[in-house]
C-alpha cells in the first residue's frame, strides 16, 4: 500500500479501476452486437496503470492516449455517458461521432486524445508541456504508449525534446509484453525504461498491476516535473486480457499461451487493490460489493444514455474539417 | 479454373517468386503471425534471412529495403495499414523514389511496397481509413491497384520483378474478392487497362475495388434504361494505359470517373486532366467524377457513406453524361 495515500483516494482508485473494467467488458459485448462500428482495443488488465497515473494528476494536466485509449479517458475523468455515445456514433459524443474509440477526447478535462498511429502522442505532449512551462504553470503533460511504441522513432525524438528542454513531461510505457502478435523480446533488447534513462531523464520500472506502485512513481515524476526537475519514464509491466484488438476474439492466433494469460490474471489489479484495501481496514467486503453495483449501473445508464442520442445528419458529413470554410471547401464527392 | 481469394492470390505470388528468385525477401509488421494470410507460411518456408517482422519502426524498415536494395535484394515491404506510408515518407518520398534519377542511373531500386487494407472503412475513423495512392503517383512511384484476384497475383509478380519501386495496392473491399487463378506463375504487364464490360454509351474508368460496384451499376442500367455502359479498368495507376483509355472514349464520347481517393488532387483529377488534354475533340460530354469528399472518413457510419463514393452517386452521373447534349 502506498503511504502517501488517503483512504477516500485509495477507494475511488478502486473505483476507478473497476469502471473501466465493466467499461471495456461492456464494451466487448457492444461490439459483438454490432452496436459499435469498426473495432476497439480493451485495455481490460491494464487498468492500474491509466489509474495510478491520473490520480495522480489535475484537472489542468493534459495527456495523450493510445489506440487502448478508453481506460485514459476515464481515469482522467471521461464521462461515460458520452463515451458510449461517441462509440455508437452519436452526436451527443466525445467527438460528435466524428473520431470513434480511436479518437475518443475531451480537450475540456487535457485528454488530447486517443489516437490510431503507435506513438504519435510523445510530440504532442511535448509542445503541451512546452506551454505550461513558458507560461510559468506548474502543470504537466502525461503521454501514454505501449511496449511497441519504444521502437517508433518519433517517440524517441520526442524524448529529446523533452529531456533538452527540461519539459514537464511524463512519458508512460504500458508494456504488456506484446505489440500486436509481436513479443517484445523480439524486437527489443535491454529493458524498455533503460532506453529513457540514456536521454537524461529519471526512469524506472514500476509493477504495473499494483495501482499503488503505479501512483508512488507517477506522483515523484508528477512533482518534479511541476518543480521544474524535467521529463522522466516510467515502464509499467502488465497485461491484456483480451487479445490485441476486438476482431482478435474470432481469430485463432497463437501468439500467446492460455496458461500465460491465466498467470497474470492472478495478479489482477482489480482483486489484489481490493485485497489491500479490505486487509488495511478501508474498505470492507461489502463496500467492495456496494462500488461494483454503483458502477455497474453508471455503466448501464451511460450505454441507455448513448442509445437515446440522435445520430448526425449525413447533410452535416462536411462539418468540422475547418474552423472558417470557403467557397467549394472543402469539396464534396459528387457535384450537387 | 481453380479459384482463390485475393490474399490467397497474393500468397501465391510470394511463395512462388521467392521459391524462384532468392534475392526476395519480406518484411514489415506481424508478418510472421500474420493473421490475414497473404504472408502465411512464408516463414517457415523461407526462414529468418528472408522473412523479417520488424519492430513497430516504418521509417527504419522502408529505408532498411532501400539499403537492401541498393546492395543487391529485392525486398517486399509490407505496410499492414496505409497511413503507415505517413510515418515513412521521407524514406519513401525523398529516399526510395528519388534514388535512381539522383544516383544518375548506377543502380536500381526493386522494392515493392504492398498497402494492405486500402481505404478501409465501416467505422474506421479518420486514420485508417485512406486510401494514399495519389500521394505516391505524385511522387513518382509505380502504382498498382488491382481489382481482381488473378490481377492481383499478375501484378503482384509482375511488381516483384519490376526494377524500380512499386506500390502495390491491396484495397479492403478487394480482399474478399475470389476468381480464377492459375496455378502457374504468370505475369501482369504495367501500363495496360482492360475493359471489364464493354459499352458503347459512356465510359466509366473504376479504380480498384469500385470496379465490382460500377460493373452491377452498369447492368442494372442496361436494364432499367438500356444505357450501354463500358466499364474500364486501369489496373495499374502509374504508369497509366493512356492509349487504353482514350480508345474507349473515341467510343463514347462521354466519361465518368469512378475513384475512391479525395476530390481536389486526387487520382480522378489525372485522369480528367488527360482526358482534356488528349480526348477534346471527341468529348461530348463533361467530364464526371464521382470520388471522396475532401475530409479524412468521419466515424459513424451514415456521415462514412455521405463521403464516400457511391454507386447511387456513379448512375445519377452516368445518366447526366449520357442524357448531356448541348444546346
Ligand atoms: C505507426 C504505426 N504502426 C503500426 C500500427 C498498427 N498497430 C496498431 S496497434 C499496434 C501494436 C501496438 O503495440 P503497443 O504499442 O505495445 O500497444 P498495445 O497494443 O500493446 O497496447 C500496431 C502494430 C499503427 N497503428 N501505427
Ligand atoms: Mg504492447
Amino acid at each position: 500500500m502506498s503511504n502517501i495515500l488517503p483512504p477516500q483516494m485509495a477507494r475511488k482508485m478502486y473505483a476507478d479501476m473497476l469502471r473501466i473494467r465493466q467499461f471495456d467488458t461492456k464494451v466487448v459485448e457492444l461490439v459483438d452486437d454490432d452496436l459499435i462500428p469498426g473495432s476497439c482495443h480493451e485495455y481490460c488488465g491494464q487498468e492500474a496503470v491509466a489509474v495510478g497515473v491520473c490520480s495522480a494528476l489535475t484537472d489542468k494536466d493534459i495527456l495523450t492516449s493510445t489506440h487502448r485509449g478508453h481506460g485514459h479517458t476515464l481515469a482522467k475523468g471521461g464521462d461515460v455517458g458520452k463515451m458510449f455515445a461517441e462509440l455508437f456514433g452519436r452526436s451527443a459524443g466525445y467527438n460528435k461521432g466524428r473520431g470513434g474509440s480511436m479518437h475518443i477526447a475531451d480537450v475540456s478535462l487535457g485528454i488530447f486524445g486517443a489516437n490510431g498511429i503507435v506513438g504519435a502522442g510523445a510530440p504532442i505532449a511535448c509542445g503541451a508541456a512546452h506551454k505550461f512551462k513558458a507560461a510559468g504553470e506548474p502543470h504537466v503533460a502525461v503521454s501514454f504508449f505501449g511496449d511497441g511504441a519504444i521502437n517508433q522513432g518519433v517517440v524517441h525524438e520526442a524524448m529529446n525534446l523533452a529531456a533538452i528542454w527540461r519539459l514537464p513531461v511524463i512519458f508512460v510505457c504500458e508494456n504488456n509484453l506484446y505489440a500486436m502478435t509481436t513479443p517484445l523480446r523480439e524486437v527489443t533488447i535491454l529493458e524498455l525504461h533503460e532506453r529513457a534513462q540514456s536521454y537524461g531523464m529519471a526512469s524506472i520500472k514500476v509493477d504495473g498491476m499494483d495501482v499503488g506502485a503505479v501512483f508512488d512513481a507517477a506522483l515523484s515524476a508528477v512533482e518534479r516535473a511541476r518543480s521544474g526537475g524535467g521529463p522522466s519514464f516510467l515502464q509499467c509491466d502488465t497485461y491484456r486480457y483480451f487479445g490485441h484488438y476486438s476482431g482478435e476474439r474470432h481469430m485463432k492466433t497463437t501468439y500467446r499461451t492460455q496458461q500465460e494469460i491465466d498467470e497474470w490474471k492472478k495478479r489482477d489489479p482489480l482483486d489484489l487493490w481490493a485485497e489491500r484495501l479490505i486487509r488495511g481496514s478501508i474498505c470492507s467486503a461489502q463496500d467492495i460489493e456496494r462500488m461494483k453495483r454503483e458502477v455497474d449501473d453508471e455503466i448501464a445508464q451511460g450505454v441507455e444514455y448513448a442509445r437515446g442520442c440522435p445520430t448526425p445528419s449525413p447533410q452535416d458529413a462536411l462539418e468540422y474539417m475547418y474552423a472558417v470554410n470557403y467557397p467549394y471547401t472543402p469539396a464534396k464527392g459528387a457535384e450537387q | 479454373m481453380r479459384q482463390l481469394r485475393f490474399l490467397q492470390a497474393m500468397n501465391e505470388a510470394y511463395r512462388q517468386v521467392m521459391a524462384q528468385d532468392e534475392s526476395v525477401m519480406i518484411l514489415g509488421e506481424d508478418i510472421r503471425g500474420g493473421i490475414r494470410g497473404e504472408t502465411k507460411g512464408l516463414h517457415a518456408a523461407y526462414g529468418d534471412d528472408r522473412v523479417l517482422d520488424t519492430p513497430i519502426s516504418e521509417a527504419a524498415f522502408t529505408g532498411f529495403a532501400t539499403g537492401a536494395a541498393l546492395a543487391g535484394l529485392r525486398p517486399i515491404v509490407q505496410f499492414q495499414v496505409p497511413s503507415l506510408i505517413y510515418v515513412a515518407f521521407d524514406q519513401l518520398v525523398n529516399q526510395a523514389a528519388k534514388m535512381r534519377l539522383m544516383l544518375g542511373g548506377q543502380a536500381d531500386l526493386p522494392v515493392t511496397y504492398t498497402i494492405m487494407v486500402s481505404g478501409t472503412r465501416g467505422g474506421n475513423a479518420g486514420q485508417h481509413s485512406d486510401n494514399p495512392y495519389p500521394y505516391l503517383v505524385h511522387a513518382g512511384f509505380k502504382v498498382v491497384c488491382p481489382s481482381t484476384a488473378y490481377d492481383a497475383k499478375g501484378l503482384m509478380i509482375q511488381a516483384i520483378r519490376e526494377q524500380d519501386p512499386v506500390v502495390f495496392i491491396a484495397s479492403a473491399m478487394s480482399l474478399p474478392q475470389k476468381g480464377e487463378v492459375p496455378e502457374d506463375i504468370y505475369t501482369v504487364p504495367l501500363g495496360k487497362g482492360q475493359v471489364r464490360r464493354p459499352g458503347t454509351d459512356v465510359t466509366v474508368v473504376a479504380v480498384g475495388h469500385l470496379v465490382p460496384e460500377a460493373l452491377a451499376v452498369a447492368d442494372s442500367l442496361f436494364e432499367k434504361r438500356g444505357i450501354s455502359v463500358e466499364v474500364w479498368d486501369p489496373r495499374t495507376l502509374l504508369p497509366f494505359d493512356r492509349d487504353g483509355l482514350l480508345e474507349s472514349v473515341r467510343k463514347t464520347g462521354r466519361v465518368v470517373i469512378y475513384d475512391d481517393t479525395n476530390r481536389s488532387c486526387g487520382y480522378a483529377s489525372e485522369i480528367s486532366a488527360i482526358l482534356g488534354e488528349h480526348a477534346f475533340s471527341y468529348l461530348v460530354a463533361p467530364i464526371k467524377r464521382i470520388t471522396r469528399a475532401d475530409i479524412p472518413l468521419p466515424y459513424n457510419p451514415d456521415l462514412e457513406a455521405a463521403v464516400l463514393p457511391s454507386p447511387k452517386q456513379l448512375e445519377q452521373a452516368i445518366c447526366s453524361a449520357w442524357s448531356y447534349s448541348k444546346s
